[in-house]
């Protein structure tokens, strides 16, 4: 045994010395590879300066460095019911829009593989259309079917979206916006599954349609969907515009309604919310990459 | 020498080492047979027609085998029978029941397709267990049922595995094992084996035929591959354009195949230049009967198989050996003949080392009679 094992070792040793000379690979990668940390740094320090800056502008104080700002972000006038009111529009928002996108996705996949190119240009308009194009026909809607329909249920129901506790008008202002990205979500995960056959074989064992989106499309589908749902929650957390044109007090209005009397907890709940996207989205990153592990098909 | 296993495989499928599989579930075996019928169906996609007027008849129990090649509605006419595709016209019988309208999930029948098909979110148990869950049975019978079902199909121990954790071969066990649990009335293949090397395939191949003889399903098999339809299946449909060319036991198939297409496809066929007279035909300076119709006199085309021709060396002969291929007990000769033709003939190996490339040969149909086809259809 150990004759075989010194045997492989020479003729790896030898064949190593052998290529040495004609490729110098170490040498040459180690000079190519410069560039890299360079560009890393320079896209570091672009997106961290600012964020070290808001953090350092937000720990300072006369007596030094304190966290007493963060501390007291919990109880902060306003935070709580803002922030609750912005994840419960993300929960809707994310919930309103698969129920809309999945079995779109799955459709168009399995039946009308046709319409792809449609539903990518549809989807497509909300990045295309400005925001504030989409809002002011928003607004001038509400503005005017309620006294249209006045007296009527419809009038009620438009009533009701504008309800400023919980604004469902905001919630499909949102869905609009999130489709480019929940489609494409989506669609990538459809992609890489073979859902033809998956749900062939479940239909053919009897399942109805209801059961196959719930027990093999839904958890085949299941890190696109959590991609997607994280995408519109983060979305919905940042949108300003909308909120604000509009007249609805959400979070991110919050915040720059605050900016003026209390800068310094306006900038600290701007961090913790971008720390908590990044936290989202690494968490999206750690289970497609464990899902990859353990499949690696 | 046998091929290294995949990674977290079993030996099983190692060749020679097939264990020995457990009996299929009592109640598998007890179910009567089902006859199915596909009364004209016909299916088109824009301008191509995938079935045109298709009739086929399988009798219940039986093991039928689809072949053709691609593009021919083989896997169209099986999936009507599944029920994903409505054709435009023409009906689908189970027995005396008309199915052309009821869909997949109510046909109770059982397919394994062509890729792989495991809910890879599932385990092989669940996997196995997914149609009887459909079903609503207790969780203690859908337990023993998958266990019984990955005993026969010689995976009992992979039960708690995924997927991705098995290899090819083991993956369509388990879709076979998940097919059978619903104890379907018809079980349909669509081409299962067509992802796997030749080794798997093969042991694989043989695992479905026992199977299904022990179980007594009716069995469609599609496949483009005419050994396994050929080694497998009680009769063989041969299909183009569409349309069956002929539907026959392996042995009919190879020996009368009723068109010159069938002729063609199903093995390796001979077309010499030949003529017809008065219910006999002339070719390589002989004469025999016509098998079967026999077309107009005229110039026509012998078919002949390579091991219905006799190779003798024979220095005034017009022959001549091209090229001489061993494989085992028959070697097969290529013989150029004059006039371009060339031939392929199979002569025992034993006492055919004379004839090696170069030497001049005759060649000689066997004494039996042989199927013909007008000269002017030949493309």
């Amino acid at each position: 045994m150990s004759a075989t094992t010194t045997g492989l070792s020479t003729a790896a040793v030898a064949g190593a010395a052998g290529v040495e000379p004609e490729t110098p690979a170490r040498p040459a990668r180690r000079g190519r590879g410069w560039w890299r940390w360079a560009v890393a740094a320079v896209l570091g320090l672009y997106f961290l300066v600012p964020l070290a800056a808001s953090v350092w502008f937000t720990v300072r104080s006369r007596d030094g460095v304190s966290a007493d700002v963060y501390a007291g972000i919990p109880t902060a006038e306003g935070f709580a019911e803002n922030f609750g009111r912005s994840l419960a529009l993300g929960a809707l928002t994310v919930l309103l829009s698969l129920l809309l996108m999945v079995p779109t996705v799955v459709l168009v996949e399995l039946r009308l593989p046709r319409l792809r190119p449609l539903v990518e240009l549809l989807t497509l308009v909300p990045l295309l259309l400005p925001p504030i194009a989409l809002v002011v026909g928003v607004r001038s809607v509400l503005a005017w079917a309620p006294e249209y329909f006045f007296g009527t249920p419809l009038a009620e129901a438009f009533f009701a979206l504008q309800e400023p506790a919980l604004p469902w008008i905001l919630v499909l202002v949102y869905v609009v916006l999130a489709l480019p990205f929940v489609y494409r979500a989506l669609d990538a995960g459809v992609r890489g599954a073979q859902l033809r056959t998956l749900t062939e074989a479940a239909r053919v064992l009897g399942a109805s349609w209801p059961r196959v989106m719930l027990t093999v499309v839904l958890p085949v589908l299941r890190t696109s969907v959590l991609n997607a749902a994280f995408l519109t929650l983060a979305l919905v957390l940042g949108e300003f515009t909308v909120a604000n044109i509009l007249g609805f007090e959400t979070f991110p209005t919050w915040i720059v309604r605050i900016s003026g009397s209390q800068p310094r907890l306006s900038v600290a709940v701007s961090v913790l919310s971008l720390l908590l996207t990044w936290a989202l989205l690494l968490l999206i990153s750690a289970l497609d990459r464990r899902r990859r592990e353990e499949d690696p098909a | 020498m046998t091929a290294a296993p995949e990674p977290g495989t079993v030996t099983a499928e190692m060749p020679g080492r097939a264990p020995a599989r457990a009996a299929a579930p009592a109640d598998l075996r007890e179910q009567p047979p089902v006859g199915v019928r596909l009364e004209g169906l016909t299916r088109r996609y824009g301008g191509v027609l995938a079935l045109d007027g298709f009739d086929l008849d399988i009798a219940g129990g039986e093991f039928l085998a689809l072949l053709g090649p691609s593009g021919c509605g083989k896997t169209t006419a099986l999936r009507a029978i599944a029920g994903f595709e409505v054709p435009d016209a023409g009906r689908v019988w189970f027995d005396r029941r008309d199915v052309t309208a009821v869909p997949p999930s109510r046909r109770d029948v059982g397919m394994v397709f062509q890729a792989y098909s495991l809910f890879p979110n599932m385990t092989v148990a669940e996997n196995v267990a997914y149609g009887l869950r459909v079903r609503r049975r207790d969780k203690a019978e859908r337990a023993g049922r998958a266990a019984e079902l990955l005993e026969l199909v010689g995976l009992a121990d992979r039960g708690q595995r995924y997927p991705h954790q098995l290899s090819g071969g083991q993956q369509q066990r388990v879709a076979l094992a998940r097919a059978l649990a619903v104890a379907p009335q018809v079980l349909l293949l669509d081409e299962p084996l067509s992802a796997l090397d030749a080794q798997v395939r093969l042991q694989l191949r043989d695992e479905i035929r026992r199977i299904q003889l022990e179980l007594g399903i009716t069995t469609v098999f599609v496949t483009h591959d005419q050994a396994e339809a050929l080694s497998v299946a009680d009769r063989v449909g041969v299909m183009r354009a569409g349309r069956l060319e002929q539907v026959a036991s392996p042995d009919d198939l190879y020996e009368r195949p009723a068109t010159a297409f069938v002729a063609g496809f199903v093995g390796t066929m001979n077309r010499i230049p030949a003529v017809l007279g008065d219910g006999d035909v002339e070719f390589l300076g002989v004469r025999r009967e016509v098998l079967g119709a026999a077309p107009a006199a005229g110039p026509a085309f012998a078919l002949v198989r390579p091991e219905s021709l006799e190779v003798e060396a024979d220095p005034r002969g017009a022959g001549r050996v091209v090229t001489r291929t061993f494989s085992g007990a028959v070697t097969r000769l290529t013989v150029a003949l004059p006039d371009g033709v060339e031939v392929q003939a199979d002569v025992p190996s034993a006492g055919s080392q004379g004839l090696t490339p170069g030497t001049a040969v005759t060649v000689t149909p066997a004494e039996r009679p042989a199927l013909v086809e007008p000269a002017e259809v030949t493309p």
